[in-house]
């Protein structure tokens, strides 16, 4: 039996049956076989490409961490398949005024250490992201918290902030009193130390379903089932995790293929085939909300300056047939930076590939002719990115742009992108914030050294109008208006053809078949294992 | 033999000096290893404050000095990825490394000595034509290549069936090809500890177990060889005026082979195979990724991916060490077999 699950474009009514069947399934499971399944044992052997650096879920804004917080510890609220806001600690929001959203916190929840979780601990977290170094850029909005009675904390912001909901998913509250003194090096037990050994990088204290049982950095990480966890609604029935880091594509495809582990990610898009074939794996696919794109950088290009020219090269690629052919379906092809599920996603926006049309643009801008550039990409950042950079190339030598290509490794590439040292790079970006605005404050802003807008903006595209724009949308209270100003965002951007988009990435694991991994997975891959459900191997 | 070692201490510490300045002066290549240890959204200001606490932003000679002048007192730095210091992350993954190396070098020996000795003796029996064949083959496939293969057979198991099922021999050709693996496709298992932070796979037939396919894929380098080697050395030697002499005496063939012929062909086989201890250390880089073997290869190269600048240039000076380590135990034991060598270096 191949259990295939291909969700591409939508995710909701795909999800809407999984789920269904999930509490079908474990409705027979409980009456039928709950007398063995108390007894048995779960565990789950799994394999990620790369390990968590740290303990310390505050020392790292990077999807590793992210997915071991949702296994230590637990978010205010967090977003569900369809990104909406599903609650987790905090049970209840609501805006008391334009700056101030008071959250009402569950009662009944302890945290490892066995101290109770209250309004002191929020406040506490809060406090202490605003002082990482890879947290504080995005709290920047929020002004304070503050206890208002055990159980409800106050945030307020700097000026009205529409996006603090988002914001509250990065919230993972610390047991404060555990990490409150000093540890027995005579630091601080708080303290964020980006290299080196502190007390939270070992020692963790958190609310989550699972506690950190044996850790060899690198090699093996083993959690164990928390048993006082508050979320007795919950079906998670995996007692023991081990988490191995395999790096290496094909040997974590075989380590799921010859049943050495049960759940990887990722499954490297030329395995997919053989993962779907194999009886004894199943492989969910969902279209992901990192987009690929490359910017086309004006201030070393002139030609770059006329949008004619920018256009140009945009109607020359054909995103098809990259995520078509060269990513083998695993891609979703784009036109514009918001994926489907975002606010600022303009239906309407389609690949436009026309060479015919980029030729006349580009005798219409005086370049009949063509010129010269150069490009760069990483080579092991993204998927397939080196390959995607020679087929873009490839695709501008027919409108008689002569490309020098150079792929770096992704440790050498970034300090070029700081140097914009080539005139088109290419770039992949995923939205901390899960939000459109996000996309343009790094790729597309004005580029600005104080405030770090443009930080990512290798193409020097530079629209303050949208830029006061987004802004605005940034302050703007009424989500339905400012979902209208951020497409008006994408609109002009499009209009401009300020980059040229590529695709959106998508995502893919695969497991043993007893697992039932579909309604734990996200857009994020940030997989909720504590909700997983492992059905007994005999079945 | 004092001065022998004293010579070579001196020569250790002159090679460490060298590749601590190659590894030094090449860091700048490696990346930014800033640009690892933040998000991706983490503004420039946040990057120069941590650039200027790492030290990154002194000049070349400041660097270098102040890692020198602490490496002195044998404190080589913290790696940027596993927050410790360097020497404890390699000494953590330094076991792994060298039971592999053991593991390959046992299936090297075992296999190569009586392999190559009967293909010289036999030079034209099938086995011997058919050893060659396999030799040729095995040392044109690259290492990575036969690992997966290994995995493949091994781990996966074969499931296609190219003969006609519905015959009776079909059937069974089928069932002799296909193999349900069984064998572990990554990783060291749950190795025992014995001391430290070493932790063996030898006491254990599970621990075995999961040492055979890494071992095979790294012995399958250098096998063919010292097939090759063992078997040039031996057919020379066989030619040799003394081997006809002893032959015409009358001694036993058996006496012939394994005392005087082998004896001597294995003076150029110990210092061949010294070397190449060496080599089979680099080629576990390439062993250890494809089966996640925890050793120190596995942790050279994401410490690449990394740019962990410290953990990369302790490691190029143990690798260092180590080359100069076995080149001297190569010395001594050539001494031993051969008592005309003197250590001093002087030709007899």
């Amino acid at each position: 039996m191949t259990v295939t699950t291909s969700s591409r474009t939508t995710v909701g009514p795909r999800i809407k049956k999984t789920l269904l069947a999930t509490a079908i399934s474990a409705t027979l499971a409980g009456a039928g076989l709950f007398a063995t399944a108390a007894q048995a044992e779960n565990t789950l052997r799994m394999a990620y490409d790369a390990d968590p650096v740290s303990l310390d879920i505050h020392e790292q804004l990077s999807g590793g961490i992210m997915q071991l917080s949702h296994l230590l510890f637990d978010p205010l609220v967090r977003w569900d398949q369809s990104l909406n806001f599903e609650p987790r600690l905090a049970t209840d929001w609501e805006q008391v005024d334009d700056t101030t959203m008071r959250m009402t916190l569950r009662d009944d929840v302890t945290f490892h250490s066995g101290n109770p979780f209250t309004a002191e601990d929020v406040v506490w977290t809060i406090e202490r992201l605003k002082r990482s170094p890879d947290f504080k850029a995005i709290f920047d909005p929020i002004a304070s918290a503050e206890v208002v009675d055990e159980h409800t904390v106050e945030i307020n912001t700097v000026r009205p902030y529409p996006l603090l909901l988002n914001l509250a998913t990065y919230i993972f509250p610390m047991d404060s009193e555990f990490y409150s003194g000093k540890a027995p090096d005579g630091d601080p037990k708080d303290e964020i130390v980006k290299n080196g050994n502190s007390y939270a990088s070992t020692h963790v204290s958190g609310t989550g379903p699972y506690t950190v049982v044996e850790r060899q950095q690198g090699v093996r990480t083993e959690f164990a089932r928390n048993p006082d966890y508050w979320d007795d609604a919950s079906p998670g029935n995996v007692d023991t995790l081990v988490l191995t880091p395999i790096s290496e594509n094909a040997t974590r495809v075989a380590a799921l293929l010859s049943g050495d582990v049960d759940f990887i990610a990722p499954v490297p898009p030329n395995d997919l085939e053989r993962v779907r074939q194999s009886d004894d794996a199943k492989l969910v696919t969902m279209s992901g909300t990192r987009i690929i794109m490359l910017h086309m950088n004006q201030k070393r290009v002139e030609a770059f300056e006329d949008p004619r020219v920018r256009k140009a090269f945009a109607y020359a690629v054909n995103q098809e047939g990259i995520a078509d052919r060269l990513m083998k379906g695993f891609a979703t092809p784009a036109a514009q930076m918001s994926p489907e599920s975002y606010v600022g996603h303009v239906d309407s926006l389609t690949p436009r590939y026309d060479v015919a049309r980029a030729k006349e643009l580009m005798a219409e801008a005086g370049y009949a002719d063509g010129f010269e550039i150069s490009m760069m990409s990483p080579n092991n950042r993204y998927v397939n990115d080196a390959k995607i950079a020679q087929a873009v190339a490839a695709m501008l030598a027919r409108i008689n742009v002569d490309v020098n290509l150079k792929t770096l490794p992704k440790a050498q590439y970034w300090g070029e992108f700081d140097n914009r040292a080539a005139d088109m790079m290419l770039i992949g970006w995923h939205a901390d914030t899960e939000d459109s605005a996000n996309f343009h404050e790094y790729l597309t802003a004005c580029p600005d050294a104080d405030s770090g807008a443009g930080q990512y903006n290798a193409g020097n595209y530079c629209n303050p109008e949208l830029d006061k724009l987004v802004m605005e949308a940034n302050q703007e209270i009424d989500l339905e208006k400012r979902a209208e100003m951020l497409q008006q965002v994408e609109q002009t951007l499009y209009d401009d053809a300020a980059f040229v988009p590529l695709h959106w990435q998508d995502l893919a694991w695969a497991s043993a078949v007893n697992a039932e991994i579909e309604p734990v997975l996200n857009v994020m891959n940030f997989p909720y294992l504590g909700d997983l459900v492992v059905h007994d191997n005999a079945e | 033999m004092i001065a022998f070692l004293i010579k070579r201490l001196f020569h250790a510490l002159l090679v460490m000096f060298v590749i601590s300045l190659i590894a030094f002066a090449i860091q700048d290549n490696l990346g930014d290893p800033i640009q690892q240890l933040v998000g991706q959204s983490v503004p420039e200001s946040e990057r120069e404050a941590l650039r200027e606490e790492f030290g990154l932003n002194d000049p070349f000679i400041t660097q270098y000095l102040r890692f020198a002048g602490n490496a002195l007192q044998l404190d080589f730095g913290y790696s940027y990825v596993f927050n410790q210091p360097t020497t404890e992350v390699i000494a953590r993954h330094l076991p792994a490394t060298l039971e592999l190396v053991a593991a390959a070098t046992f299936l090297i020996i075992a296999l190569s000595i009586p392999i190559g000795v009967y293909s010289a003796i036999k030079p034209r029996a099938w086995l011997t034509r058919f050893f060659m064949s396999v030799s040729i083959v095995g040392i044109s496939i690259p290492v990575f290549l036969t690992a997966i293969v290994l995995i493949q057979i091994f781990a996966i198991g074969i499931s296609w069936a190219p003969f006609p099922a519905d015959t009776g021999w079909g059937a069974w050709l089928n069932d002799v090809l296909s193999t349900e693996g069984g064998m572990p496709a990554y990783g060291r298992g749950d190795p025992v500890p014995v001391f430290g932070p070493w932790e063996t796979n030898f006491s254990s037939l599970d621990g075995l177990k999961y040492l055979v396919l890494p071992a095979v894929s790294l012995a399958s380098i250098m096998l063919p060889l010292f097939i090759r080697l063992i078997r040039a050395e031996m057919l020379e030697v066989l030619q040799s005026d003394y081997v006809k002499f002893a032959r015409a005496k009358g001694i036993s063939m058996r006496r012939i082979y394994f005392l005087h012929a082998l004896k001597n062909t294995m003076l150029p086989v110990i210092t061949v195979g010294g070397v190449q201890i060496g080599t089979l250390v680099a080629y576990t880089i390439l062993t250890e990724t494809v089966f996640q073997w925890p050793g120190m290869g596995l942790m050279f190269l994401n410490a690449i991916q990394r740019s962990d600048i410290p953990l990369i240039v302790t490691y190029l000076m143990i690798v260092g060490l180590i080359f100069v380590i076995t080149n001297t135990l190569v010395d001594l034991i050539y001494g031993l077999v051969n008592p005309t060598v003197k250590l001093t270096g002087k030709p007899a």
